[in-house]
């Protein structure tokens, strides 16, 4: 036994009667811990890996660790913090000892040494003076912050969750989050690689047309129909379906891996009573499980004309042509395998000879054919190409009896091997499956999801490229790209296909380069096929990701699952570094899934596995619009905010403690004290920027999910941009100056004045001490720090208001509670009444509202100037949504606080009749929605990407 | 139907919260809103600023250093670093009443009682009148923890230690030559919680025998009961000058209060005319290049002397002003910006 995971070769040994008999064991005997048994009661077996060796385990372990841009400028600002920490803190221990050179002031009559602290030694003195000043100012690096984000980041996750747009009722499945550590990422979004198959599309297959020895069929009603026959052919009389239509029925029905379930309660008798009810042609119960959907519908589809595939038991596959059962003993089954993309089966048939059927793709079964219809039929599987089905096509070979007898000892030998197994088994394939009898080819329509078109068009609108990766073959990709509004008739659309030579490949990428920059006007989409892909990227990665980022969509077919994530890759370490979103919904897809900055997994019929892998899992492709124009903007507005604004405010923190040594001749001594140092970032400023980072919405949801260019606005991380950080900062500096200053001049201008606190009460002159003048910094500062985020906060719910006013109520409650008692186990009382003395003083008063509005007023103006001078999209948006609610919405925040939801309705109608009922205000939201969505493209109409784009194109493609 | 329930067991509840439609109120800062706001704003903080400003300039201080680094200076005999005791006397002059009621201050500067190993060093439960602290004071106070024969010191550390020791006494001149006392009212010059509730002699009478095994702090002339000796309620931890003391200043010039004139015959202010200040110096300051000072000063409605807070007022008011003109511009240019 070799690896346990991907692959797995064994051989097993049973002694049975002494007669040592050994069989192959493969991939497909193998059960992988989860699996589930269906069908059968029990099933015999050995465990082979166990614990952490087994396939999840292993997979578990891989998986690796997914970081959100976010998070990473988040590390970089906390390493420039970490720097201004040591910066302060070694400029505070040089300036100690420059001072202090001075015998006056490092030990005056009035504050003598210890012994001990004479005698230290000078460098541990410096060390521990170092060690002093950097726990003192330790609070400008944001602890509190990690968890904030992880709350925020975990509890904002149910929003997805419970999001009744993302909730498929057909289905009945809601979004699922299985990483909440990615939430913003959504937010940023730049490059979508999408798979076809079951995402874009339903992945439910439909049989539509075949070719049979190059006659061209439909299916109409349960029949087949030849193509220009009327649809009505004469009732009653049953097609007479000649011998090559029947044996191509057959090979359809009989060349598969489609299990039978019989649909009835599976009650104890167990085998023998379904198999009555097989027998006893009760076909109603009978369901078709399949794991791929194609081999499902045609197994369907043969039914309904005739072929019905009734039973298989064992070694006996059963099939019933118009009423006539026939049994076929399965001698070998040759699985389908991603490189041979073809599968076959070897039956004995009823009498008594050796057929071989095949089943595959185009490309990977008509050049082993010698016999058939091959012309037509290749120009037939073009065409359903074309319409964007899915084509097979079906082939059989007849043995004789001398040839069979060589087929089966190499297949034998082939699966006993233990060494290089599977290479063998691909020769001994390849060795069987030729000389071919085309049949014909058969094509199978997969339905496109809904609102596909408006998905991806919104998703180009946000700025986002859009690619589509298909394992489909060109023709049938690019028909599918078409009807999705993927590719549009007015792109000219570039090929990349058959290369075959790295040369060749690299002429073709020049040319198309060539031919973008020649014509700017009209948008390009390309196309390209696995084996050409892989030669450009071999050698010329930078020329096809020039030529590919200058195409408004992309289109990459014949892919195989690794080259799905190659593709992503490249991108994500291109130097551009974008952000990609990988979407999928089988098992192929999930490597892609893995390797994308994010990947989201789709609810679909091929398994749970892209689910399980994937960090986000929607049940439709079109959720993904609302996913990430609306969940995603707010979760990167959300965090941004959240991010810059706990830096902000531990600088706002520990500046003036900072500012404080240079007035006390660096003795570490507090500002404030100590239990106020603890509480700042636990309870006075800890609630509104969580509840903000919760419900925060600068624009409407429907704005957001009709206009979609507003994605741009925060596009690159932009509000994490150096910029921005900057700004906070030096806004968080400012602010700490001015409390700190502020504080020292208005209790005084002239210095003397300080120490007496004469400003306190004009009946009786008290004196402020160290500890008043840190209770009016760190009043003025909890205040100003709470409203500064109150300005930034545009969505005001009841909770919002209760914790941003519950906060500053909370810190005078506590301040009076803290100072009004004297505390048993605190050995200094220091704050013992300093609060209600700093408050009952009116100068105080005044001193605490003029900080506070000098602060903030910078900041009014500053905001008020940008939205009028220079509004990002994302303001004028507001403006637009806004009126609708702004005048009910107060009253509504207030009700709901105090009633909920219940207490509301009587306001409510009472607010219907003032406004007119709600229903109208919403119509009124959609019908707006509509026409900014055309505001949209006036406003954005620079842009290249969506210049020939009109509502009507695209619905005409 | 228990199927069709059955079918919808994932669907998300349909409510205000958990779809993100929760009621609110969404403020914009425009200058449609803000202009008004701003121009209100204004006008009060003017008001205010023109107030302030107004009172502060009518309060009267007056200064004076008698530290005697000059020759010319009254003190200047005191200066030199001698253990005596010595008297210096401080005449001035007040041209206009200074209206009552007067407080009379003290100030050091270049002090610096916010050092952290000065703050720190004093025992809370001492000073509460724990007596199990007086034999065994805690160890923050250490330099003066003990003496040099291991007795306990009672008030222990730095800041009980260094209490500010020198006295004034007032007296008005007149040009007969006589003087007249001005009495000081040292009473209600600490916080009211300091003198009742936070500092506590311990419950021995007479208070003196609650210090035996003790020490005086080594820089004090008597010990701790015996600090004024006119009013045995002023002594031990609750004496004013000595709770004054223990409230270290936050900045290292400050002054603090001495001492009020509450006197009938000067309710009304110090008139104008002659005054004698009589100071017993003490208190070493040169050392460290620090300086004495003593302030006469009444106060208003609004504290103390302070210009800087009415120019604050009157700053940011116009400020508030000017910016809602020029956004009043920027408006009528601009207008909405979405309506372009």
């Amino acid at each position: 036994m070799v690896k346990p995971t991907s692959r797995f070769v064994g051989r097993i040994t049973v002694t049975q009667d002494e007669e040592e008999i050994v069989r192959p064991l493969g991939q497909e005997s193998l059960l992988l811990r989860g699996a589930r048994l269906k069908n059968t009661k029990e099933i015999f077996g050995v465990a082979i890996y166990t614990g952490m060796e087994s396939k999840m385990a292993l997979n578990y372990k891989c998986k690796s660790q997914k970081r959100s841009a976010v998070e990473k400028s988040m590390n970089t600002f906390l390493i420039i913090y970490l720097g201004i920490l040591l910066f302060e803190a070694i400029l505070s221990t040089i300036l100690k000892y420059a001072w202090q050179a001075e015998n006056q002031w490092d030990e005056p009559f009035y504050n003598q040494k210890t012994e001990q602290e004479r005698n230290s030694s000078p460098i541990l003195k410096f060390i521990s003076d170092f060690l002093a000043f950097l726990v003192l100012y330790n609070f400008i690096i944001p602890i509190s912050l990690y968890v904030t984000v992880e709350m925020q980041k975990f509890l904002g996750s149910f929003f997805i969750c419970w999001d009744l747009d993302l909730y498929h009722e057909e289905s009945d499945q809601k979004a699922q989050v299985n990483t909440s550590d990615l939430n913003e990422e959504l937010g940023q979004v730049e490059y979508v690689f999408t798979d076809k198959t079951g995402t874009l599309t339903e992945n439910e297959m439909h049989f539509r047309e075949c070719s049979i020895n190059g006659a061209k069929y439909r299916e109409v009603n349960g029949k087949l129909v030849p193509e220009g026959m009327n649809d009505d052919s004469p009732d009653g009389c049953t097609p007479q379906l000649i011998g090559e239509e029947l044996l191509f029925l057959k090979a359809v029905s009989l060349c598969h891996t489609v299990q039978i379930s019989y649909d009835q309660p599976d009650g104890l008798g167990g085998g023998g009573e379904s198999f009555s009810h097989a027998n006893g042609f009760s076909s109603n119960n009978m369901e078709y499980y399949a794991s791929s959907p194609d081999e499902k519908a045609l197994v369907e589809a043969a039914k309904r004309i005739g072929v019905a595939f009734t039973r298989c038991s064992g070694e006996t596959m059963e099939i019933r042509t118009f009423g006539k059962t026939e049994k076929y003993k399965l001698l070998h089954l040759l699985e389908f395998d991603a490189d041979r993309r073809r599968m076959s089966v070897i039956l004995q048939t009823p009498s008594g000879g050796k057929v071989l059927f095949t089943k595959g793709a185009e490309s990977a079964v008509l050049p082993f054919t010698t016999s058939g219809e091959i012309e037509k039929t290749r120009l037939h599987v073009d065409e359903f190409a074309l319409k964007g089905l899915r084509t097979l096509v079906v082939a059989c070979r007849h043995f004789s009896p001398e040839e069979y007898i060589d087929v089966d000892k190499h297949l034998s030998a082939a699966r006993t091997a233990l060494q290089q197994r599977e290479e063998k088994l691909q020769e001994a394939f390849n060795y069987i499956e030729r000389d071919l009898q085309l049949l014909g080819a058969t094509g199978v329509e997969d339905k496109l999801q809904d609102k596909v078109q408006e998905t991806i068009e919104a998703l180009r609108l946000a700025g986002i490229k859009v690619w589509v990766l298909t394992g489909d073959k060109h023709e049938t990709a690019v028909s599918v790209s078409l009807s999705c509004g993927h590719f549009h008739r007015t792109m000219n659309i570039l090929e990349l296909l058959q290369q075959r030579s790295d040369n060749d490949c690299a002429e073709q990428l020049r040319r198309l380069a060539r031919r973008i920059n020649e014509d700017h006007v009209i948008q390009h989409g390309l196309v390209v096929d696995g084996a050409s892909l892989s030669l450009a990227l071999r050698e010329h990665e930078k020329l096809f990701m020039e030529v590919c980022k200058n195409c408004s969509a992309v289109l990459c077919c014949r892919m195989a699952p690794l080259q799905k994530a190659k593709v992503v890759r490249l991108w994500k370490t291109s130097p551009e570094k974008p952000i990609t979103l990988a979407i999928g919904d089988g098992a192929n897809d999930v490597s892609m899934i893995q390797e994308a900055h994010v990947g989201i997994g789709i609810m679909g019929k091929e398994g749970r596995q892209a689910v399980r892998n994937s960090d986000y899992a929607i049940a439709r492709f079109k959720f993904l619009a609302k996913l990430l124009l609306v969940h995603g903007h707010f979760y990167y507005i959300r965090i941004a905010t959240l991010v810059q604004y706990f830096f902000y405010k531990n600088v706002c923190f520990i500046t003036p403690q900072f500012l404080y040594q240079f007035f006390c001749l660096f003795s570490q001594q507090t500002l404030y004290d100590s239990v106020y140092l603890t509480l700042y970032n636990i309870c006075f400023t800890s609630l509104p920027i969580l509840v903000y980072s919760l419900f925060e919405q600068l624009v409407h949801p429907h704005v957001l999910q009709n206009k979609p260019g507003l994605y741009r606005d925060i596009s690159r991380n932009s509000l994490l941009s150096f910029r921005t950080f900057l700004y906070w900062t030096l806004l968080g500096f400012c602010h700490a100056f001015i409390f700190f200053f502020g504080s020292y001049i208005m209790i005084g201008e002239d210095k003397s004045l300080m120490g007496n606190g004469q400003i306190l009460r004009a009946n009786r002159q008290l004196m402020f001490g160290n500890w008043t003048f840190g209770t009016l910094v760190f009043t003025v500062m909890v205040i100003t720090v709470t409203l500064k985020l109150a300005l930034e906060t545009h969505f005001w719910t009841w909770m919002n208001h209760f914790v941003t006013w519950g906060s500053i109520a909370f810190y005078f409650i506590f301040s009076l509670f803290y100072g009004g008692i004297i505390w048993p186990f605190l050995h200094t009382q220091d704050m013992y009444f300093v609060f209600v003395q700093l408050l009952s003083s009116g100068s105080a008063w005044f001193a605490i509202i003029i900080i506070i509005i000098t602060c903030l007023f910078p900041d009014v103006v500053k905001k008020v100037f940008y939205r009028h001078l220079q509004p990002t999209g994302t303001q004028k948006s507001q403006s637009l949504s806004a009126p609708q609610t702004q005048t009910l919405s107060c009253v509504e925040s207030l009700c709901c606080y105090q009633h909920g939801q219940s207490g509301c309705s009587r306001l409510a109608s009472l607010l219907e009749q003032v406004s007119g009922p709600c229903q109208a205000a919403d119509c009124h939201a959609s019908s707006r929605s509509n026409r900014s969505w055309s505001d949209t493209e006036n406003f954005y109409s620079n842009d290249r990407s969506i210049l020939t784009l009109s509502p009507m194109e695209s619905t005409h493609c | 139907m228990v199927t069709q329930v059955k079918g919808f067991a994932n669907r998300p509840d349909n409510t205000a919260f958990t779809q993100q439609r929760l009621p609110a109120w969404q403020p914009m800062l425009s200058a449609g809103i803000v202009i008004p706001g701003f121009v209100l704003i204004g006008l009060a903080f003017i008001g205010i600023g023109v107030a302030l400003f107004v009172t502060s300039k009518s309060i009267q201080v007056l200064e004076m250093d008698y530290t005697g680094v000059n020759q010319d200076s009254a003190c200047y005999k005191c200066s030199d670093p001698n253990p005596e005791t010595c008297m210096c006397q401080l005449n001035f002059t007040i041209d206009s009443l200074l209206k009552g009621p007067v407080f009379f201050y003290y100030g050091l500067s270049n002090y610096f009682q916010n050092y952290r190993r000065y703050t720190v060093s004093k025992d809370g439960d001492q000073l509460s009148g724990n007596l199990a602290n007086f034999l065994s004071p805690s160890s923050t106070c250490s330099p003066y923890e003990y003496d040099s024969n291991t007795k306990p010191i009672v008030p222990c550390g730095s800041i009980a230690n260094s209490k500010f020791n020198d006295t004034f006494k007032l007296y008005q001149t007149f040009n007969n030559g006589t003087k007249k006392l001005v009495p000081f009212d040292g009473k209600g010059i600490a916080w009211w919680t300091d003198y009742n509730i936070k500092y506590r002699n311990p419950s021995v009478t007479p208070l003196r025998n609650a210090f035996n095994g003790t020490v005086k702090p080594i820089f004090w002339p008597l010990p701790a009961y015996e600090l004024d000796p006119k009013d045995p309620a002023n002594n031990g931890f609750i004496n004013q000058d000595f709770l004054v003391w223990m409230r270290t200043a936050a900045l290292p010039d400050f002054r603090k209060l001495y001492r009020r004139i509450t006197a009938p015959d000067y309710a009304q202010g110090l008139s104008p005319g002659s005054y004698m200040l009589e100071i017993e110096y003490n208190y070493p300051v040169l050392s460290f290049g620090g300086r004495k000072t003593v302030v006469f000063s009444n106060v208003s409605w609004m504290g103390g002397k302070n210009d800087f807070l009415g120019i604050a007022y009157l700053v940011i008011g116009s400020m508030c002003v000017l910016m809602s003109i020029v956004m009043l511009i920027v408006y009528a240019k601009f207008k909405f910006p979405e309506e372009e």
